[in-house]
């Protein structure tokens, strides 16, 4: 198994590679150093001078991939492919184009974002299993319809009617909660309380009816079979056995979303005035920081394989009957 | 079970002090003097020598003092000292270096000396930069390694000292204008005009190739020949020939102070790794520091204690003084102890936010703006009865800012001085339709332009007898858009009858460059393009990205674009430079961004920019503007009107768009804000009660479902 795992391991870094590489040519193929140094200096009063200095001590003044004024390998490497993209491997993010330590922003940033994404994920996935479980329980009984459509109405309806709706039902008109904002340590449940709540409701149609087909199909197996032949309950069924195989999958795609929580979410954070994650890449992009883009690229990329590595694992804990070789 | 229920009942009963639940800001600031505001994209400079925009200065204006600020209850707009004991003394040298009259001809004054005087006693914020030890030597500079190990946060650095403020800060802050370091955005200004400032900047990125940011660049070792320090508080700044202008850029964060202890303190190893620089933590001697930053949650700036040098002005308009704008005249600033700036960047929590009374002031967006706004019979902006009740009142005021639609004088089919392009031009003028604009999609909240100069500037004209004649006429004494039938006149007299080429027959086709993006992007898109079409004339978007865009307008490749120009200081040279053949976008790289060029107007230009605002450079503007007017490079757009909502609590203030540092004129009663708050966030707790009956209502019939199916199952 652990030969299996540094294999996975190995194979990441062609992808980080490629990854990183494809972020370069998308980002430089829209933007040149050109139009992020005015982005910087700002458009107005600003001459070619200035923007060939700020180029300059910011180290875009590179050629993208091939320096025809060096010779040997530095003709490869005194590029700006090498020194902003492929840095990324010594883990070493440097400071964002506006001057600020990327790394320490992270830090900074991944707390508010996992104390709403964090509990969301688990709330949100036991109030899935629990009200599918509910559901398969009272499969094809007038209950079962209605929390199907219930299930179906959830799902289309958009991400932020919920997130709207909620801040002006729970924050506006009942007055429960801030309707945004947050303060670090204990106090921030408050502040977190409606984004989780929202979270978990948002997700309830989609992660119900999805759980509640697994176990419509784990229903239906031998072993729940023999179970009702030797006279065990339904609830004990349900719980004790159909759950237990019906999590392989679960867990597949829970496991592989575990390390993107710590990314945040747009949207929520936006709306919630969170100081996450989320926000960050979207910022950055509009700010034309490539710096904090390629950071972020790589972290959620490298986040991304390392889901992977771990569903495998999970794979391997869930049911004994899989091997990693 | 009952542990975490009696958990959750003291988070809660912690949590949700006194009768209010959803107050957003900490128990402690309750009842305090503090100032709450919001703030949707994080600033991205703090440094005075980088930031160039509005949400930066709302934040720096009130940390650091230039020389000279905004009289904040004189209109038109009036310079007046800041940090220094009175106005510049300006003298003006020949080409031999002899002075000359005040008066002189602009032609023989080669130089201009700025000679200013500061205030004695004003001193800095506290700050780490200055703390010295009992040596006289500075605590935090330099670092060791072994000391770094003891600062990880802001807060960490627990000593703290002042410095007065000298004529040498002011020299070291204008010197650090052209350090590579810097990058400092008006740079090429400055060299234009400072004499001196080209070759310092050459020197500088001569000896300093690739300036780290944590290398110390000391600028004391580099002389600048156009500034000096004449004494402990007197510097002179010596410029190129004539430029009045300077005293407005002397009242911007670019000539704010910096000495060089601070400039040392943050250019040291480590600190930018641990986000320590001046661009995040500015240094200043104004009535307010940074005490928290982060830009990504909340900024706070609080009352400086070594800030003793100012007074409200003792003087204003009789309409001032029935505004109560007079009340506190005298009275030391700044009133109010701290300001919290809160990152809101959706507008529906913000303005929720401030009907909950937890924001002093709020813009108006065009979603919530008739729930906020009524308009009178007379056409007059009020707030609704509903916002009325909760006493929250409206200020308007004309922002010095033009949008405009500019025809890029180079192109081919609406450039060019023929009279054929002219029509051209003059006939679309007519058609879009700006008072239609300002009503569908700015709610009302703009002017028509009938030049390029808004209200408040000197040269601006709104007297009927100087309306804009190709585009506007008189009716009954009163200003109406001309008819649609004198743009078709016009677009026929250009070869285009009825939207057609009269000699090809081809239907006219123009091209529409612009940024929009967003839901309201196709709706603009459209109206624009019903405008021509009245006149037959099929109009093509060319939507791109904000770089594509400025990209089409440095090489010249639009044709009809939209714009806007936001002043720079309260002068009209700086909206008719605009206008100016050299400083044409395609051939220097100048604001000229429609590449107008007329010898006529620019000879004008030239004679009038370095003026007093005497009759005589109001005659010569007039002239300025009749040229613009008949060439019609612009379609002159509108001049957008800022609606602000203020709560109640909040003492009258006078809206003054052009300055940056007027919170220190505003004062607010924070007992009534905590009474209001109190009556207007009562929770509504019927919702919980209802909630606490159905869930056991539905876990009972869960029982009662299992129970039956077990039955079931069993017989």
């Amino acid at each position: 198994m652990i030969r299996y795992l540094l294999r996975r391991l190995l194979y990441a870094i062609p992808i980080l590679l490629g990854v990183n590489l494809l972020t370069f040519c998308l980002f430089f193929m829209v933007n040149t150093p050109d139009d992020i140094a005015r982005m910087h200096l700002g458009i107005k009063h600003v001459n070619h001078a200035a923007i060939l200095n700020w180029e300059h001590s910011h180290g875009y003044d590179l050629p993208l991939f091939y320096n025809r004024h060096e010779t040997h390998w530095q003709a490869l490497t005194d590029t700006l492919f090498v020194h902003k993209s492929l840095s990324m491997f010594t883990l070493h993010f440097g400071l964002s184009d506006d001057g600020r330590d990327i790394a320490r922003e992270i830090r900074q940033r991944a707390g508010p974002s996992l104390s709403i994404a964090l509990p969301a994920f688990i709330i949100g996935l036991g109030t899935n299993i629990s009200l599918a479980l509910m559901l398969v329980w009272m499969r094809a009984s007038l209950a079962d319809r209605v929390g199907v459509i219930i299930a179906v109405a959830l799902m289309s309806v958009s991400g932020l009617f919920y997130i709207i709706g909620g801040q002006f039902v729970i924050a506006h008109l009942w007055r429960w909660v801030p309707i945004s904002g947050f303060v670090p340590g204990v106090d921030s449940w408050r502040f977190v309380l409606l984004p989780i709540a929202i979270s978990v409701v948002a997700g309830i149609g989609n992660g119900m009816r999805w759980y509640r087909s697994i176990f419509l199909e784990e229903i239906g197996k031998d072993y729940v079979r023999t179970a009702r032949a030797k006279g065990l309950d339904e609830s004990r069924i349900l719980f004790r056995h159909v759950l237990k195989n019906g999590m392989i999958p679960i867990l597949t795609g829970a496991v592989t979303v575990l390390p993107l929580l710590f990314m945040g979410s747009l949207l929520t954070e936006s709306f919630f005035g969170i100081p996450g994650l989320g926000s960050y890449v979207v910022d950055a992009i509009q700010s034309q920081d490539f710096a904090v883009v390629r950071a972020m690229v790589f972290i959620g990329s490298a986040l991304y394989l390392i889901g992977l590595w771990l569903t495998d694992i999970a794979y391997g804990w869930v049911d004994p009957r899989v091997r990693l070789s | 079970m009952l542990r975490l229920f009696f958990l959750v009942l003291m988070l809660l009963l912690t949590g949700c002090h006194q009768s209010v639940w959803n107050d957003p800001y900490p128990a402690a600031e309750s009842g305090s003097n503090t100032l709450y505001l919001a703030f949707q994209e994080r600033p991205k400079h703090l440094d005075p020598a980088i930031a160039y925009s509005t949400d930066a200065y709302e934040i720096i204006g009130q940390i650091v003092e230039p020389p000279l600020q905004y009289d904040y209850l004189k209109r038109p707009y009036t310079l007046i000292p800041l940090t220094l004991r009175n106005m510049p003394d300006i003298q003006y040298l020949d080409a031999t270096g002899k002075p000359l009259v005040n008066n002189a001809p602009v032609a023989a004054i080669a130089q201009s000396i700025y000679t200013l005087h500061l205030t004695p006693g004003i001193f800095y914020q506290p700050h780490p930069a200055f703390a010295r030890n009992r040596f006289g030597q500075y605590t935090y500079w330099p670092l060791t390694t072994s000391a770094w190990r003891q600062l990880n946060r802001w807060q960490d650095f627990t000593h703290h000292g002042t410095q007065e403020l000298t004529a040498a800060d002011y020299v070291y802050a204008i010197k650090r204008l052209a350090s590579p370091q810097t990058n400092c955005p008006i740079l090429g200004i400055m060299s234009d005009n400072i004499v001196g400032m080209k070759q310092l900047a050459a020197k500088l990125a001569h000896d300093h190739p690739h300036p780290g940011n944590d290398e110390f660049i000391d600028l004391d070792h580099y002389t600048l020949s156009g500034v000096r320090q004449i004494d402990r508080y007197t510097l002179q700044i010596r410029l190129y020939g004539k430029y009045p202008q300077f005293s407005y850029w002397l009242a911007m964060p670019f000539f704010a102070p910096i000495p060089r202890a601070v400039d040392a303190f943050y250019h040291q190893p480590g600190m930018s790794a641990h986000n320590f620089t001046l661009d995040w933590h500015p240094v200043g001697t104004g009535p307010y520091q940074l005490t928290l930053m982060n830009p990504n949650w909340r900024m706070v700036l609080s009352r400086n204690p070594n800030f003793h040098h100012e007074r409200y002005p003792n003087t204003g308009s009789t309409d001032d003084a029935a505004k109560g704008l007079l009340r506190d005249a005298g009275k030391p600033l700044p009133f109010i102890d701290n300001i919290v700036f809160s990152l809101e960047k959706e507008t529906i929590p913000y303005w929720n936010k401030f009907l909950q009374g937890y924001y002093d002031y709020s813009a108006i967006s065009t979603d919530n703006f008739n729930q906020a706004i009524a308009t009178g019979i007379k056409g007059n902006p009020h707030v609704t009865p509903a916002l009325r009740n909760q006493g929250i009142t409206l200020s308007t005021s004309t922002l010095p800012v033009v949008s405009y639609i500019a025809f890029n004088m180079h192109d081919s089919t609406v450039g060019g001085n023929s009279i054929r392009a002219r029509r051209l031009r003059q006939a679309i003028s007519i058609a879009v339709n700006y008072e239609e604009f300002i009503t569908i999609f700015l709610n009302g909240r703009g002017i028509p332009a009938q030049s390029p100069i808004p209200p408040g500037i000197f040269g601006y004209d709104d007297t009927p007898a100087d309306i804009d004649p190709v585009t506007y006429h008189l009716v009954d004494g009163h200003i109406e858009r001309r008819p649609i039938t004198d743009a078709r006149r016009l677009l026929a007299e250009a070869g285009y009858p009825n939207g057609r080429d009269s000699q090809t027959g081809a239907p006219l086709v123009l091209y529409y460059d612009n940024t929009f993006t967003g839901p309201n992007a196709k709706a603009y898109v459209d109206w624009m393009v019903s405008q021509l079409a009245r006149l037959n004339i099929q109009l093509i978007s060319r939507s791109s990205d904000f770089n594509r865009f400025e990209d089409k307008i440095r090489h010249g490749t639009t044709q009809i674009f939209v714009d806007g120009w936001n002043a720079d200081y309260p002068d009209p040279e700086n909206f008719l430079a605009l206008f100016y053949g050299p400083n044409s976008k395609l051939s220097s790289g100048g604001e000229n961004d429609a590449n107008y060029h007329n010898p006529a107007y620019d000879a004008l230009f030239e004679q009038m920019k370095n003026m007093d605002n005497t009759p005589q450079r109001f005659a010569i503007i007039q002239q300025m503007v009749k040229i613009l007017q008949q060439d019609a490079p612009w379609m002159f757009g509108y001049f957008p009107r800022q609606y602000v909502l203020r709560q109640a609590w909040i003492g009258p203030t006078k809206p003054m768009p052009i300055a940056n540092n007027t919170i220190k004129y505003i004062h607010l009663n924070p007992a009534l804000r905590e009474q209001e708050r109190t009556r207007w966030n009562r929770p509504v707790v019927w919702p919980l009660a209802a909630i606490a009956g159905i869930l056991p209502l539905a876990g009972l019939s869960m029982w009662r479902i299992k129970r039956r199916r077990d039955e079931r199952t069993a017989s």
